[in-house]
């Protein structure tokens, strides 16, 4: 598991130019400083991680549970509660602030958001199947999967049978991703290639588990 | 206002002249070679202008030697050290890739006189 991480808004893509000046598609993060409101131990909860939130929102708008919590930890409420599962939380304490310069430019992250959704998709779509012919005869069938089975034996279609269904809209993570640039004043994050997501969405980036 | 204007406007170029397709341009091209930097004049004709942002660029068309040779320039990409405009081209539409089917006087572009 990862030894860093923090949360993040996804703002777009664009590009910049590197020393050597060639172009680097990156896309653009807003990791805004994040306040640990709980941490998470082996010992209390069977998994070690730290809670934060970021951001800020109304006190008036927060229900009473939320402002409870936020009052035992004594932290500012912020947009929203993150959880960030870590390898140990040595060194995290309630209300300590994590911010972007905790990754460094070079550095190799995994990116974990919620992927858009397509809402119900073809098998096309879904999972890259051929479809049928444009012409030869073809009527009405031009998308449709084709067979999905055998005759009376086996007499049932196998589950897990990749067919139609709702696409998107999961968590996803994109492995071994860049960072270009992390920029602590204007709280931006700047990771090479794309990330999983709409803009506005919240994101989770991670130290890479499985790149050098 | 794009929301990644916060990146792209300390990459965005505001030394450059107003250009557009038809104009006859001098692309200064920064070129390293073996660790030494010199300046390469790229002289031709801007056929397109393509994308829009910080990732917009300009296809130059020139003649060397009886062979055409184009190349495509980010408009904000820092190896163009100077964009010189000689001639303003007097062209009716925006890409102008019917060059590339003539030689000669044909493929000249009417210059735009301001009268």
């Amino acid at each position: 598991m990862a030894q860093k991480a923090i949360v993040g808004e996804k703002v777009g893509m664009t590009q910049v130019w590197a020393e050597d000046n060639r172009v680097v598609p990156v896309t653009v993060l807003r990791v805004e400083p994040a306040r640990v409101v709980q941490v998470k131990t082996n010992e209390s909860d069977g998994y070690a991680a730290v809670q934060v939130t970021y951001g800020q929102k109304d006190a008036n708008k927060l229900t009473k549970p939320e402002a409870g919590h936020f009052d035992k930890a004594g932290v500012a409420p912020g947009k929203r509660l993150v959880e960030l599962r870590l390898d140990s939380v040595d060194g995290f304490s309630v209300g300590q602030e994590i911010a972007v310069d905790t990754l460094a430019a070079g550095e190799l992250v995994d990116v974990t958001a919620v992927s858009r959704g397509k809402g119900f998709a073809g098998g096309m779509k879904r999972h890259n199947f051929s479809g049928q012919g444009a012409s030869h005869g073809n009527h009405k069938h031009h998308r449709a999967p084709g067979s999905i089975g055998s005759c009376s034996f086996p007499g049932r279609v196998f589950k897990g049978l990749r067919m139609a269904g709702h696409m998107g809209h999961e968590q996803v993570t994109t492995l071994n991703l860049e960072v270009v640039q992390a920029d602590l004043e204007r709280g931006l994050l700047l990771v090479k290639g794309s990330v999983p997501g709409p803009n506005g969405g919240v994101v989770i980036v991670r130290n890479a588990v499985k790149g050098k | 206002m794009k929301t990644t204007d916060l990146v792209d406007n300390q990459y965005r170029r505001s030394d450059l002249p107003a250009f557009g397709p038809g104009d006859e341009v001098k692309v200064h091209v920064r070129v390293v070679e073996s660790g030494k930097e010199r300046i390469q004049v790229f002289q031709g004709n801007i056929i397109a202008i393509q994308g829009s942002g910080i990732g917009e660029s300009y296809t130059v068309r020139k003649l060397s030697y009886g062979v055409g040779v184009e190349r495509t320039f980010p408009v904000h990409s820092p190896i163009v050290a100077k964009l010189e405009v000689l001639k303003k081209g007097d062209v009716r539409r925006a890409k102008l890739y019917y060059l590339r089917d003539r030689t000669g006087k044909a493929a000249k572009v009417r210059e735009k006189r301001d009268s």
